[in-house]
Formats: structure tokens, C-alpha cells, sequence
């Protein structure tokens, strides 16, 4: 049998689609894992970054997770909780893959958040200030809007590589879609591999979508029209230098 | 499970499986970066530069690196290993260097944006071709950007080795791997400190090469 008749019948194939090892079961566990970790993650990393950007404190840590947090291999994380007497393979292995990507979701968020905050530009505090706004009403209206692009830029990073890292899940017995890829890697079964890697990848590209669109959602429309938030920046920043700083000041010019 | 007998790190363990297990695993992991990581820039400064100038291409050329960046590399390992080959490094490195893409060319290309327009007019202005203009003036000016993607690339990457293990192509995640099987702290332990100090140890060489390179300028803080 060719690959690709293989493939086609992968897919034809009622039985693939339901039941406990089904696309759809599998598909669910994965959305609902990734959902409650950036929710999570998402009230954890833009509370803490939006408080410190705005007493405008612990900048060092804030700006420097993101990139510390690169460095740390997810899949050790991974496997070595799941061999602990706790959080083990409870729960079929969510609390495990819970933790992991918490600890790989909120860097980038918190880093955002914070720049994001950071950035409102200081004339615009003032004059929202002079208009007798309070504290406040300063923070959730005027500041919280400006920062809110940068900020879910963030959330699309920390999305996409939640749900990436996921898959990694299924080693450590989670039931989602990366069960179709290693159980295909260890029988050798390219059509299954295949199958379950093309999956994965149309469920991350569906994010990265959904999140670009709340981007887009919460970015002011004339920053948009003056094509001053362009397609590079929507994904959030890793690393902060000076020329990145300069374009977001002319954003906000 | 040896819960009981199972200390984070086993020193024996280390220092009898140094030689023939760690140090290998150690080294093939540092190959399979480094290669990603230069292939990645060799393909994104190009593309870059291509983007920088024909401003039309920044749509299809951003929308394909963020496309390529957005596969999970487990998942296109997946994709493409039915047309490169199981326990093949082709594998490896076409999924590690897609990875490299988005963050290499948008960093250049933020650097080029950068460039003061006085700068490029004066340029121009001595009679600098396009070409020279590009290596001698832009470029230069664009490396604090450049260099800071080239760390960002290299850290992510070190990281993301650790998965290649899976399509059996070594490095420190086999390592975890093992350790996973035989529910044994210590190898997962020795495979994270080494890959996080191998992305330290990545960073701190552009550092360095940032330093000498830049020289007219104090190196800006990456904060």
C-alpha cells in the first residue's frame, strides 16, 4: 500500500475518529490541556507583568524570563515529573503536562505584559492624569488598553508553543493527538506519524490564528491602518534591544 | 518505580557513564545546533535583505517563516520524515533550521529598519552602490539586532535538540529518554543542566563575538 492511499485511508476510516483513541477524544484532551494552561498562565504572567510594569519594579526578572525560559528543555521537565511519586501520571498525565507548560507559557506572557506596560508612553499618563482621570481608572482605561497588544502578542507566543509542547504530553501517556505520532515513530508507521503530525499542525495553526485575530481584536485600528503594527510584531518579543524599542515609540507617536 | 533508591543525582552514575554515554551525546547535541544555527543564518540574511528591499515580499516571506516556525518540530518531523527518512539527520536539521527562520530574518530585517535614513542618503550621496551601501553601511549597523537574534536562535535551538532524540538522532535527549524508561532521575538531570548551560554557553559566544565585532559602539544592553 502507497503512502498516500495509506494516508487516505487513515483518514476514511470511521473508527479512527471515535471511540478513546480517536482523533476527536485525543483532539479534546489536547484543546482542553492547552486551554486551562494559557488561561491559567494568561492571569498569572499579564497580572504580574502588568503590577510590575506599572509600579514600574522587578524589570530585571520580568524582561530576562522569556529568554531564561528558552533555555530549559520542556521534555526534561516533562519525563522526569512523571517518574515522581508526585505529580507522576495522575490524571493520565494532565497535571504533569500541566506544570511543564505553566512553566513554559508564563515567561513569555510576563515579559509582554511588562514591557507592554512599560512602554505606555509617559505623556499619555500625563495627560490622562490632567483630565482628572484617578488612579484607577488611569491603569484599566488608559494604560491597560495601550499595553493589551503587546501583551496578547505574548499569549500568541506562549499559546503556539503550549500547544506544540503538548504533543510531547502523549510520551508521558497523555491521551492527545502526539499519541498517533509516537506510537507511529515506535512501530514505524509513517502513514500514523504522518497523520498524527499533520493534525498537530493544523490544530497550532488554528491558534496561532485565533490569537492573531485578538490581536488584532485589541490593537487600535489606527495603529493598523498606518501599518505601523506589522505582521513581525504580532508575535511578542523575545528580546528587547534598541531598535525594537524605537519602532514601538513610533507606534505610539 | 525506584522511588527510594532514586537520589535527583546519582554522581557515580555521572562520572562512570562520562566517556562513553554523556561526553558522545554532549557532542553530537552541539553538532546538531551548530549546523542549525548556521545553515538558519546562511538561508535568513538573504531573505532579509530580499525583504528589506522589495518591501512586497515582507507578506509572503514573514507569513512562511511564522507558517514553518508554527509546526511543532515533533510535528514536522513527522511531516517530512516520510520523504527524508526515519533516523535521518536531513530530518533533524530541515525541522531545527525552519525553526531558526522567523527569529533570524525578522531580527535582521528590524535592524535594517533601523538605519537612519540620513545615513543611507550620505551613502549614497559618496557614491556608494547599492551592494556596498548594504555591506558597508547598513549591515554593520544592523548587527546589535542581528546578533541579538543569532542568541535568541541559538538558545531556542539548543533547547529544541533535546526532541531529535525522538527520530533517534542522539544528542543530550537521549539521554532523557533513557532516564524516562528506566525511571531514573539522574540522566534527565545531567541532560538539563548540560542543554541549559550549552544555551548559556551559545548566548555568551555571540556576546563575545557581538563585543569584538561592534567595536565602535558600546555594546547595547539586551536587557
Amino acid at each position: 500500500m502507497s503512502f498516500w492511499s495509506g494516508l487516505w485511508q487513515f483518514f476514511s476510516t470511521g473508527s479512527n475518529w471515535s471511540g478513546q483513541d480517536g482523533i476527536f477524544v485525543r483532539l479534546g484532551n489536547q484543546v482542553e490541556l492547552s486551554l486551562t494552561v494559557v488561561a491559567a498562565a494568561t492571569l498569572v504572567g499579564m497580572g504580574l507583568g502588568f503590577y510590575l510594569g506599572h509600579t514600574r519594579r522587578g524589570g530585571f526578572v520580568a524582561v530576562n524570563a522569556a529568554n531564561s525560559a528558552r533555555a530549559v528543555p520542556s521534555i526534561a521537565l516533562l519525563t522526569i515529573l512523571a517518574i515522581q511519586p508526585f505529580p507522576g501520571l495522575r490524571f493520565g498525565g494532565f497535571l504533569t503536562a500541566g506544570i511543564t507548560l505553566g512553566a513554559l507559557a508564563i515567561p513569555p506572557i510576563l515579559t509582554n505584559s511588562y514591557v507592554g506596560m512599560r512602554e505606555v508612553d509617559p505623556d499619555v499618563r500625563e495627560a490622562a492624569r490632567a483630565m482628572g482621570m484617578g488612579g484607577w481608572q488611569r491603569f484599566w482605561r488608559v494604560e491597560v488598553p495601550l499595553a493589551l497588544p503587546l501583551a496578547v502578542a505574548g499569549v500568541r507566543t506562549a499559546a503556539v508553543e503550549v500547544v506544540a509542547t503538548s504533543t510531547l504530553a502523549a510520551y508521558v501517556t497523555f491521551n492527545d493527538l502526539g499519541e498517533y505520532i509516537f506510537a507511529g515513530l515506535a512501530q514505524n508507521d509513517t502513514v500514523q506519524t504522518f497523520s498524527g503530525a499533520l493534525l498537530v499542525a493544523l490544530l497550532a495553526g488554528g491558534t496561532d490564528l485565533v490569537l492573531f485575530g485578538l490581536y488584532r481584536l485589541v490593537t487600535p485600528g489606527a495603529l493598523v491602518r498606518s501599518g505601523a503594527v506589522r505582521p513581525e510584531q504580532s508575535r511578542g518579543i523575545v528580546r528587547r534591544f534598541p531598535a525594537l524599542a524605537r519602532s514601538f515609540e513610533s507606534e505610539a507617536a | 518505580m525506584m522511588a527510594a533508591s532514586n537520589p535527583l543525582v546519582q554522581w557515580s552514575w555521572v562520572t562512570g557513564n562520562w566517556g562513553d554515554t554523556i561526553r558522545p551525546y554532549l557532542l553530537q547535541h552541539a553538532e546538531l545546533a551548530a549546523i542549525a544555527v548556521g545553515i538558519g543564518f546562511v538561508i535568513s540574511l538573504p531573505s532579509a535583505v530580499a525583504v528589506w528591499w522589495f518591501r512586497r515580499a515582507r507578506g509572503p516571506v514573514f507569513g512562511f517563516a511564522g507558517l514553518l516556525y508554527t509546526i511543532p518540530s515533533i510535528a514536522l518531523f513527522g511531516i517530512i520524515e516520510p520523504f527524508t527518512g526515519y533516523f535521518s539527520i536531513t530530518t533533524g536539521e530541515v525541522a531545527l533550521v525552519s525553526y531558526t527562520l522567523l527569529i533570524l530574518i525578522r531580527n535582521i530585517v528590524v535592524g535594517l529598519d533601523a538605519v537612519p535614513e540620513e545615513v543611507r542618503e550620505a551613502a549614497r550621496a559618496v557614491g556608494y552602490s547599492p551592494l556596498a551601501e548594504l555591506v558597508r553601511v547598513d549591515l554593520p549597523l544592523a548587527l546589535p539586532s542581528i546578533f541579538a537574534g543569532l542568541r535568541v536562535a541559538t538558545v531556542t535551538v539548543v533547547g529544541l535538540v533535546n526532541v531529535t532524540a525522538f527520530i533517534g538522532l542522539g544528542g543530550l535527549g537521549q539521554l532523557i529518554l533513557t532516564g524516562f524508561q528506566r525511571s531514573f532521575n539522574t540522566p534527565i538531570v545531567v541532560a538539563l543542566v548540560l542543554s541549559i548551560a550549552m544555551a548559556g554557553l551559545g548566548d555568551l559566544v555571540f556576546v563575545v563575538a557581538e563585543r569584538a565585532v561592534v567595536r565602535w559602539a558600546r555594546v547595547v544592553e539586551t536587557t
